[in-house]
């Protein structure tokens, strides 16, 4: 006797209840901070702090007091204010440089692990080639020809990122287009941009958005490093890196000079660490492994 | 060949003198070495062999999926082979493949609906009332509450719901042919039972005819009309599945039937079945090339390649020593 | 009597998942004695791999296990990891469905058999390479001394389970477990691994444990068979009288699920309805009651138990057990 199946299968396994009660405090923890940083940059024009760059000659170096909160530079500027602006270019940076990154290197990726091929090998072989050249070289030498400014920073950092989203891209690309349910997009006649678009780029969107972020902290502090070595965004202009730079010559006198910005880029770096490790353990769609 | 009175009584897929090679580490890897079948409309042609056989490679050649390196693959009077670009990816929507393993044949990160009423899509159905209807009319036949399914991930499901789901998806746009590349090999037994019959009453249901891969016999022989053994590249007999079951005539068969396990305790199981394991396909035997494993070789099986040959009991055979006829 | 050299008593096992506490073994009793097979068989999902997890100690870490693991006079469970360390090989030893994860890849089929020996044995290189050769030999690979010096991905499925065979005879256990030996194997293979291991079994007068999830490939090669639904056994008997005369419904429909050669091409298959329960919530009856057709009220409200009424030495857990001999396909 036949049994048809009409009725049953619809006792299906129960649903995982939604992830997100267990986050866990380091976490909470890591966004506030980002969030409040990210805030803080966005609107240091509004806050009431004072200007970054107004000197007071009689308060150099002066410890935390009323009027400044975090104390003054060496050259008696408000450290707090400082900070904040100091972070507009961290973050802008930190973010952007990625950004290029995350777009033309995920797409060149996708496109040579799919495709194949001469693109392939083509892609690969510039990259590698990108991969070899120095990387201090070569911010020197863009920054020496076009100067320095927080886009050519960008620029040269987002460049640089390249070859490391490429080859996120094309790994990942690479183990899933010979998965079957690629290959049933085929006989269904699924033109190759749909294929990209539809079945892989979901798929490889949420590892490159875990490196994404993994790159955002690298960058933040490849930005400081520019900075501190002078390549960075001129001064006056703050940035986390340049106070480095300027706090180690009064290190013996007034550590936080150098120490505020040091624990500031800590902070937000290991912010955005947690944050990736966390997003890309939560958008993993199995719940678990048995 | 006269049968060309009516593109009604020609078959619907024929595949004739196929060659698929591939290159592996510098050297030619012959996966399917000049076979020819046909598979008439309505009818299971079960195709049997161990794995590396090149009959799922077969499957795939006959898709286009991996392109043939001689022969023709003639569909409804259409050599796919000659088809390129715009015109095969049409004439793919005629022909479907269901998968070995469910799981990976579904997009994990697009929901149920979505996997269905992709092919609706593909095909530039964009009234959504009328995709929304069609695929739940196409899920409820699979067996699958489509209010239920629909919003839910491909992990949220077993083995044997995903692969309802992949038949779903294969059957919405009213194919001809299906070509089911081990479709039960991953269930469990009582899975395999549900998915087997439900595939019968998909082919009645949609009219189809299927070209049905697999390794085990007792699995091809609940489905198939005719039965195709494969072995290494090659075809070793082709036959009614009554006539192929009852009285095999090439050894590969009888070895092949003689290694189901029998629910049984009484029926000792088979021991000496021919020992060891096919060759590799990247250096065939000479002649013959199920010698190596068979218990009636001799000299002339080493030296001329056997031919397919009609036996007295109504299949035919590619053996110099037949066990019948 | 000789005493049982493997016995399970109360033997549950239990998993924390996102859903809930998943019962993945419920209340399991079953014994094995020296030089036995017993098989086990039930459908994915039905707890016969977390059992063997639990003889071989080698359950996840969240697992919950409750109950008593007898082996050879010693309570597994509570056995210090060291002393459970030199138990297994010479003792206890295990083979898995997927021979390609459980060899090491970047290791040569050489190394991972003459490390074990030397390991468990002690025997020096040369003695343990001579041993090696030999093993390979017993378990029909062609050619053993050329293959040490190969790497799993160098052979072919059927030759790789083959291998793992080997290493987990190599040092004589006692007791072997093959969980779904050859699920991933050809038919043809499949036959040969069993009798492989039958084989062996009977020189060695080892005691196996076979799981798997077909009823076929235990029917010639056990004495005995115990069958697996939703965590509990649900029948178990000497394997000639379980095929003469199945009493759970589950069982025979297992059976009839499977293809036969001697009926018609279309037949259609008596497949069973539905899908096992969900493990993550426990039903005050009979779990197969679901799926079941000659179940009743009773069923559904009241957990039968693994007993033997009739002393006959087939247990079964089933408020209706079938009484005339399985008539499959009906």
């Amino acid at each position: 006797m036949a049994v048809l199946e009409l009725e049953g299968d619809t006792a299906l396994v129960s649903p995982v209840r939604r992830r997100g009660r267990r986050l866990g405090g380091l976490f909470v923890a890591a966004l506030f901070w980002v969030v409040l940083i990210g805030l803080a940059a966005i609107l240091a024009n509004v806050l009431p702090i004072v200007s970054p760059t107004d000197m007071d000659f009689l308060g150099k170096r002066a410890p935390p007091s009323a009027a400044h909160l975090l104390g003054t530079d060496q050259l008696g500027r408000d450290m707090l204010s400082r900070l904040i602006y100091g972070a507009r270019i961290s973050l802008t940076v930190g973010l952007l440089s990625p950004v290029i990154g995350l777009v033309i290197g995920g797409a060149l990726g996708m496109l040579a692990g799919y495709f194949g091929g001469r693109f392939e090998a083509l892609t690969v072989g510039g990259v590698d080639v990108l991969l070899a050249f120095p990387p201090l070289v070569f911010a020197l030498a863009v920054t020496a020809y076009l100067g320095q400014s927080a886009l050519n920073i960008t620029l040269v950092i987002g460049v640089l990122s390249i070859p490391a989203f490429t080859r996120v891209a094309r790994a990942v690309t690479l183990s899933l287009a010979q998965r079957e349910f690629v290959v049933a997009a085929q006989t269904l006649g699924a033109t190759h941009m749909r294929i990209l678009l539809r079945e892989l780029l979901p798929n490889v969107a949420l590892p490159l958005m875990a490196f994404f972020l993994l790159a955002v902290a690298v960058t933040i502090v490849v930005e400081g490093a520019l900075s501190f070595l002078g390549l960075g965004v001129p001064p006056p202009a703050p940035s986390w890196g340049s106070m480095i730079g300027e706090g180690r010559e009064s290190l013996d006198i007034a550590p936080w000079l150098a120490f505020l910005p040091a624990g500031f880029m800590f902070a937000t770096v290991l912010a955005f660490n947690v944050i990736g490790d966390t997003l890309r353990a939560l958008t993993d769609p199995r719940p678990g492994a048995l | 060949m006269a049968d060309s009175t009516s593109r009604l009584n020609a078959p619907l897929l024929s595949v004739e003198q196929l060659v698929v090679e591939y290159p592996v580490s510098g050297r030619t890897l012959s996966a399917v070495a000049d076979v020819s079948l046909t598979v008439g409309r309505g009818e299971t042609l079960g195709l049997v062999g161990e794995s590396g056989c090149g009959k799922s490679t077969l499957g795939r050649a006959v898709l286009q999926l991996r392109r043939p390196t001689a022969g023709k693959v003639v569909f409804d009077g259409a050599d796919l082979t000659a088809l390129d670009g715009e015109a095969l990816r049409l004439m793919r929507r005629r022909l479907q493949l269901i998968f070995q393993d469910p799981i990976a044949s579904l997009n994990p990160r697009r929901c149920i609906g979505d996997i269905v009423a992709e092919p609706l899509v593909i095909t530039g159905i964009t009234d959504r009332n009328e995709r929304e209807r069609r695929v739940r009319d196409v899920l409820a036949a699979v067996g699958l509450d489509p209010d239920v399914v629909w919003r839910r991930l491909p992990h949220e499901f077993s083995g044997g719901q995903c692969q309802r789901v992949c038949i779903a998806r294969a059957l919405i746009l009213e194919p001809e042919l299906v070509i089911c590349d081990e479709p039960v090999s991953a269930l469990d037994v009582s899975i395999r039972a549900q998915i087997l019959n439900l595939l019968e009453e998909m082919k009645q249901r949609y009219g189809l005819t299927l070209l049905f891969i697999a390794h085990d016999l007792a699995v091809v022989k609940a489905v198939s009309d005719r039965i195709a053994v494969m072995y290494l590249g090659r075809l070793c007999e082709v036959g009614p599945t009554e006539a192929v079951f009852d009285r095999p005539a090439h050894p590969y068969t009888a070895l092949l039937l003689e290694a189901i396990p029998v629910p049984d305790p009484t029926v000792m199981p088979a021991t000496n079945i021919a020992t060891g394991e096919p060759p590799s396909p990247l250096d065939p035997p000479s002649g013959c090339r199920f010698r190596t494993r068979c218990p009636r070789a001799d000299r002339l099986c080493a030296e001329k390649v056997p031919i397919l040959q009609a036996t007295a009991g109504g299949q035919t055979v590619a053996c110099h020593h037949p066990l019948t006829g | 009597m000789t005493r049982a050299l493997l016995s399970l008593e109360d033997v549950s096992v239990e998993l924390p998942t996102p859903r809930g506490t998943l019962r993945a073994v419920d209340k399991v009793d079953l014994s094995l004695m020296p030089g036995r097979t017993l098989g086990i068989v039930g459908e994915s999902g039905c707890g016969k791999t977390m059992l063997s997890r639990a003889i071989l100690q080698l359950l996840p870490k969240r697992a919950k296990l409750s109950g008593r693991v007898r082996f050879g006079g010693h309570d597994l469970a509570a056995l210090p990891a060291e002393s459970l360390r030199r138990l297994r090989g010479p003792e206890l030893a295990v083979v898995f469905q997927d021979p390609m994860t459980s060899l090491n890849p970047v290791l040569t089929i050489g190394t991972q058999l003459i490390e074990t020996l030397q390991a468990h044995l002690g025997m020096d290189g040369a003695a343990a390479a001579r041993r090696s050769v030999d093993l390979l030999a017993a378990v029909g690979i062609p050619a053993p001394a050329q293959r040490l010096r190969q790497y799993p991905h160098q052979l072919s499925g059927g030759m790789r389970q083959r291998v793992a065979i080997a290493i987990a005879l190599s040092c004589e256990p006692k007791l072997l477990v093959a969980d779904e030996p050859t699920t991933a194997l050809d038919v043809t293979v499949q036959a040969q691994i069993l009798d492989l291991l039958a084989r062996e079994q009977r020189r060695r007068q080892m005691a196996m444990i076979l799981i798997t999830h077909d009823l076929g490939v235990v029917a010639g090669r056990t004495d005995e068979v115990a069958v697996m639904y939703a965590g509990r056994v649900v029948e178990r008997a000497p394997t000639a009288q379980l095929f003469a005369r199945m009493r759970m419904p589950y069982t025979e429909a297992l059976l009839a699920a499977i293809p036969k050669l001697d009926s018609p091409p279309h037949t259609t298959l008596p497949a069973i309805a539905g899908r096992p329960p969900d493990p993550t919530r426990p039903m005050p009856g009979c779990s197969f009651s679901p799926r079941c057709r000659y179940a009743d009220d009773h069923c559904r409200h009241a957990k039968p138990t693994l007993a033997d009424p009739e002393r006959s030495g087939g247990f079964y857990a089933c408020w209706h057990p079938l009484t005339l001999p399985a008539a499959v396909g009906t």
